[in-house]
C-alpha cells in the first residue's frame, strides 16, 4: 500500500497533479479523455463539412486540402479509440471504481498508477504535437498500413508518421501499466467477505478487458517497433523490395485490433449492467452467464482478426475459417444482449438519465451487432469492405460503447465523484439530442455504403456513380445530424461543470444501490472509508421478497 | 441490392443473394429484439409495475427464455456461413478458365491496364496499354493480374461486386465476367496517400462488335471526346 496514504493537508500540487490517489488519477484520465474527445469531435466536424460542401471553407477551420482531409480522418479514428474510449471506459472508471467497489483504500500499486497517467498524458501531447510538425499530421488511416505508413516518400509526412506511431506506442505502455494494477488489485485487495461472484459485473468486465488487452497488444508493440525501424532507418520489415511483407503488419495490427473492440465493449457492457439493474430494481438475469459469455467472447476475439483482411491478399481458403469464427462470435454476444433484455422483465423501470443512456446503448448496439454479420460473411464483405457500410457499422458499435455507455456511467457515478447531483432535465435534452443526431448521421451512411461509396475520399466529384444529387443530399443530412449531435453536448458540458460546484448536494446513496462505493461519503475522502466494509451478499439483491426496502446493500449484515 | 447499385458481373447475383439472406435473418432478429426491448421498457415501467419481481435467471425454468432464442441464433449463423462460403468460393477461390486476361497495375495515383490485344495473349507486341480506363468484352471470362508499384491499393468495381487489394511485390490473380454493356466506375478502395480520392478509373464494357472496333482504333476518338472533361489520357503503345 502507498506509504503516503491518509496524508492530511496536502498541497494542491500533490493533491491534484502528482497524486497517487486512485480517484484523482481516475479524474485525470476522465478530463484528459473528455478533452481529447472534444478534439476528435472538432476533427469530424471539419471533415464532414468538407464532405457536405466540398471545396468550401469550413467555418472555424478554412479550406480542407486532400492531405489535411486524410490527416483529419486518421486522427479522428485514432483519438476516439485510443484517447477517448480507452481512457474513459477502462482507465477513468477502472481507477475510480475498482477500489471503491471492492472495499479497498487504493490501488495495489499507486505509483505505477500515477506513472501510467503521466505516460498517457505524454502520449496525448505527442499526438497533438504531430499536427504542428513540418509536413503535417499522419494521414495513412488509423490502421497505418505500410508501405504508406513506413516510407515518407509515399506518405509525404516524414515526421507526422513517426509522431503518430510513438504516441500510440506510449499509449499502449500507459494501459499496460494500468492493466497490471487493475488485475492485481481486483485479485488481492478485495475486502472481507467478497468472493469472486460477489464482484460487481463492471469490475469483471474492466479486468477481463485489461487481460484481453495485455494478451493481444504484444504482437502490435513488436509491429510498432518494426514499423518505427522502417520509418527511421529504412530497415524494410514491411518493404517487399527488401524482402519484407506489407501484409505482415496487417496480421500484427488486427491480432490486437479486433480484441481491442472487446477491450472497450466489455467495460461498456459492465456499466450498462450496473445501471439497468439499479434502475429496474431487479437482480441481474444470470450473473454467471454474463461472466461466462464475457470470457467466451474474449477468447473467441483472438481468432477472428483476419476478417479485416478478406480481400487483402491472404490465402482465400483462410477466409472461410475466419468467417466461421467471426459469425460464431455472435453467439456469446447475442446471449449477453438477451440476458440484459431479460433483466428488464418484471422490473420496475425508472427512466432516469443514466438509465436512458443504458437502454440507448442496448437499442443502438443491437444495430451495430447485426450489421456486423454482413461484414463477417466473407462473400458479402467483398462488396462492403472499405465502404461507408463499414463506417456506419463500427460507429454503431463504438458510439454506443465510447459515447452512450460512457455517458450512462458519468451520469450514474457523478454524485459519487463530485458529491453533487446532475440536472435531470438537461440530462434528458442531452440524451435525445445525442441519440437523434447519432442515428441521423449513420443511417444515411449505411445507404451510401450500400450504394458503393468508398471510405476516406475527400470529394466524390470524380466518381460519376457516387456524385449524384441524391447521394449528396444524404451526405448533407448526415453532416447536419452531426451538428445536432455536437450542439447537444452543450447542455451536458453546462450540466457537468455547473453541477460540480452548484448542483444539489448528493447523499451517500442517491440511487438506493447495493454496491460498496455507495457506502462511502460523496465524494469519498482519501482512503475511502475510516473502517473497511464487510461484504455479506451478491451486489444485485434488489426487490428481495419479504423485505420492506427494495434494495439490500452488500455490506448490510443479514 | 439492385435498388442501390446495378449488377454487371456473373457473380454479382451470388453476393447479392447472400446480402439478402443476411438482411432477412439479421433484420428479423433486430426487429424482434428491439420490439421486445421497447415492450419491456413500456410494460415494466415504474408506473405500471411499482414492485419488481425477484428473478435470478440461474434456474433452468428461467434461463430457457434466453437459451431457446439462442439455439435459433446458432441455426441462423450456420445458414449465413453456408451462403457466405458459397459466394466466397465462387468469387475468390474458384478460378474458371480464362478466355482473356488483363493486367492491372496500381500506383500513386493512377491505374494502368494492359489489354491482351487482337491475339488474346499478354506480353506480346500487340498489347494495348491504357491509363485510367479499362475496356472489356461482355460475356467473356477474364482473369486479372493485379500488381502495385508502391503502396497498397484496392481494385474495386462496384457493379461487379468485386474488390481486391493490390500488394506491392505480389501479382494477385482473380477473375470476373462482365454481363452488362455500359460505362462504370472503378475505385481505389484502400487508403493510398494524398491522391487517394483522385484515383477513379473508367470501365467500358463493350459488345463483341464494339470491342473489336475499339481494338482497331475506331472508338479512340469517340472515347477521348467523352473523357476530355475528366482529363483522362489514352496511351496507345501498340505497334500495329
Amino acid at each position: 500500500m502507498a506509504s503516503d496514504a491518509h496524508h492530511e493537508n496536502q498541497s494542491i500540487w500533490s493533491k491534484y497533479v502528482f497524486s497517487t490517489d486512485h480517484k484523482v488519477i481516475g479524474m485525470q484520465y476522465m478530463f484528459t479523455g473528455l478533452f481529447m474527445g472534444l478534439l476528435g469531435a472538432f476533427l469530424v466536424y471539419v471533415f464532414r463539412m468538407q464532405l457536405a460542401f466540398p471545396g468550401q471553407p469550413v467555418p472555424g477551420y478554412g479550406l480542407v486540402s486532400p492531405g489535411e482531409y486524410n490527416a483529419l480522418v486518421t486522427n479522428h479514428g485514432t483519438i476516439m479509440i485510443f484517447w477517448l474510449a480507452m481512457p474513459l471506459l477502462i482507465a477513468a472508471f477502472g481507477n475510480f471504481l475498482i477500489p471503491l467497489m471492492i472495499g479497498a483504500d487504493d490501488m495495489v500499486f499507486p505509483r505505477i498508477n500515477r506513472l501510467s497517467y503521466q505516460i498517457f498524458l505524454l502520449s496525448a501531447l505527442v499526438l497533438i504535437a504531430s499536427f504542428f510538425v513540418p509536413g503535417g499530421a499522419f494521414g495513412g488511416a488509423w490502421t497505418a498500413y505500410p508501405p504508406l505508413s513506413a516510407q515518407s516518400k509515399y506518405s509525404l509526412t516524414p515526421l507526422g508518421s513517426v509522431f503518430w506511431l510513438v504516441a500510440v506506442a506510449l499509449e499502449f505502455v500507459a494501459f499496460l501499466l494500468g492493466g497490471i494494477n487493475f488485475i492485481v488489485t481486483l485479485m488481492n485487495a478485495r475486502t472481507k467477505g467478497m468472493k469472486m461472484f460477489d464482484i460487481p459485473i463492471v469490475l469483471w468486465m474492466i479486468v477481463l478487458a485489461s487481460i484481453i488487452f495485455m494478451a493481444s497488444v504484444g504482437p502490435l508493440i513488436a509491429g510498432a517497433v518494426m514499423l518505427l525501424f522502417d520509418q527511421l532507418f529504412g530497415v524494410g520489415f514491411f518493404d517487399p523490395t527488401k524482402g519484407g511483407d506489407p501484409v505482415l503488419w496487417q496480421h500484427l495490427f488486427w491480432f490486437f485490433g479486433h480484441p481491442e473492440v472487446y477491450v472497450v465493449l466489455l467495460p461498456a457492457m459492465g456499466i450498462v449492467a450496473e445501471v439497468i439493474s439499479v434502475f429496474s430494481r431487479k437482480k441481474l438475469f444470470g450473473y454467471k452467464t454474463i461472466v461466462g459469455t464475457a470470457i467466451g467472447t474474449g477468447i473467441l476475439s483472438f481468432f477472428v482478426w483476419a476478417h479485416h483482411q478478406f480481400v487483402a491478399g491472404i490465402d482465400p481458403r483462410m477466409a472461410n475459417v475466419f468467417t466461421i469464427t467471426t459469425v460464431l462470435i455472435s453467439i456469446p454476444i447475442a446471449e449477453m444482449m438477451f440476458v440484459y433484455i431479460a433483466t428488464l422483465y418484471g422490473g420496475s423501470i425508472r427512466l432516469t438519465t443514466p438509465m436512458l443512456f443504458a437502454l440507448g446503448f442496448l437499442a443502438e448496439f443491437l444495430i451495430g451487432g447485426v450489421t456486423g454479420l454482413f461484414l463477417g460473411a466473407s462473400g458479402a464483405d467483398i462488396y462492403f469492405h472499405d465502404s461507408y457500410f463499414v463506417v456506419a457499422h463500427f460507429h454503431y458499435t463504438f458510439v454506443p460503447i465510447g459515447i452512450i455507455a460512457t455517458f450512462a456511467g458519468i451520469y450514474f457515478w457523478f454524485p459519487k465523484m463530485f458529491g453533487r447531483m446532475m440536472n435531470e432535465t438537461l440530462g434528458k435534452v442531452h440524451f435525445w439530442g445525442t441519440i437523434l443526431g447519432f442515428n441521423g448521421i449513420f443511417i444515411p451512411l449505411f445507404i451510401l455504403g450500400t450504394s458503393g461509396q468508398h471510405r476516406r475520399i475527400y470529394s466524390y466529384e470524380n466518381f460519376p456513380e457516387l456524385a449524384t444529387q441524391g447521394m449528396q443530399n444524404l451526405r448533407v443530412f448526415a453532416t447536419m445530424s452531426l451538428i445536432l449531435m455536437l450542439v447537444s453536448q452543450i447542455p451536458f458540458a453546462w450540466n457537468f461543470f455547473y453541477s460540480m460546484f452548484k448542483g444539489e448536494k448528493a447523499p451517500k446513496n442517491p440511487w438506493n444501490s447495493n454496491t460498496l462505493e455507495w457506502t462511502a461519503e460523496s465524494p469519498p475522502p482519501h482512503g475511502n472509508w475510516s473502517e473497511f466494509p464487510t461484504v455479506y451478499r451478491s451486489p444485485y439483491e434488489y426487490s428481495v421478497p419479504g423485505r420492506a426496502k427494495d434494495f439490500w446493500p452488500q455490506n448490510e449484515p443479514t | 441490392m439492385e435498388m442501390f447499385i446495378e449488377r454487371a458481373s456473373s457473380f454479382a447475383g451470388d453476393i447479392d443473394r447472400l446480402i439478402l439472406v443476411v438482411a432477412i435473418i439479421g433484420g428479423a432478429w433486430l426487429l424482434l429484439a428491439e420490439a421486445v426491448l421497447f415492450f419491456l421498457i413500456f410494460r415494466f415501467s415504474e408506473k405500471r409495475n411499482p414492485k419488481a419481481q425477484y428473478l435470478s435467471g440461474e434456474s433452468h425454468e428461467e434461463s430457457k427464455w434466453v437459451h431457446w432464442p439462442h439455439y435459433v441464433v446458432i441455426v441462423c449463423d450456420l445458414i449465413i456461413i453456408g451462403f457466405a462460403v458459397q459466394a466466397w468460393y465462387k468469387v475468390k477461390q474458384d478460378l474458371p478458365r480464362a478466355q482473356d486476361t488483363v493486367k492491372v497495375v496500381a500506383q500513386q495515383w493512377a491505374w494502368t491496364f494492359v489489354h491482351s490485344g487482337p491475339d488474346g495473349k499478354l506480353d506480346t507486341e500487340d498489347d494495348i496499354t491504357t491509363v485510367d480506363e479499362l475496356h472489356l468484352r461482355v460475356n467473356t471470362t477474364y482473369h486479372f493480374k493485379l500488381e502495385s508499384q508502391d503502396v497498397l491499393h484496392s481494385f474495386s468495381i462496384n457493379v461487379f461486386r468485386l474488390k481486391q487489394d493490390a500488394v506491392p511485390g505480389r501479382t494477385i490473380t482473380g477473375w470476373f465476367e462482365p454481363t452488362k454493356v455500359g460505362e462504370f466506375d472503378i475505385q481505389c478502395a484502400e487508403m493510398c496517400g494524398i491522391g487517394h480520392g483522385l484515383m477513379p478509373a473508367k470501365l467500358f464494357v463493350h459488345s463483341a462488335k464494339d470491342y473489336m472496333a475499339w481494338m482497331n482504333g475506331d472508338l479512340t476518338a469517340q472515347v477521348q471526346n467523352q473523357d476530355d472533361s475528366q482529363g483522362l489520357t489514352k496511351l496507345k503503345v501498340s505497334s500495329r
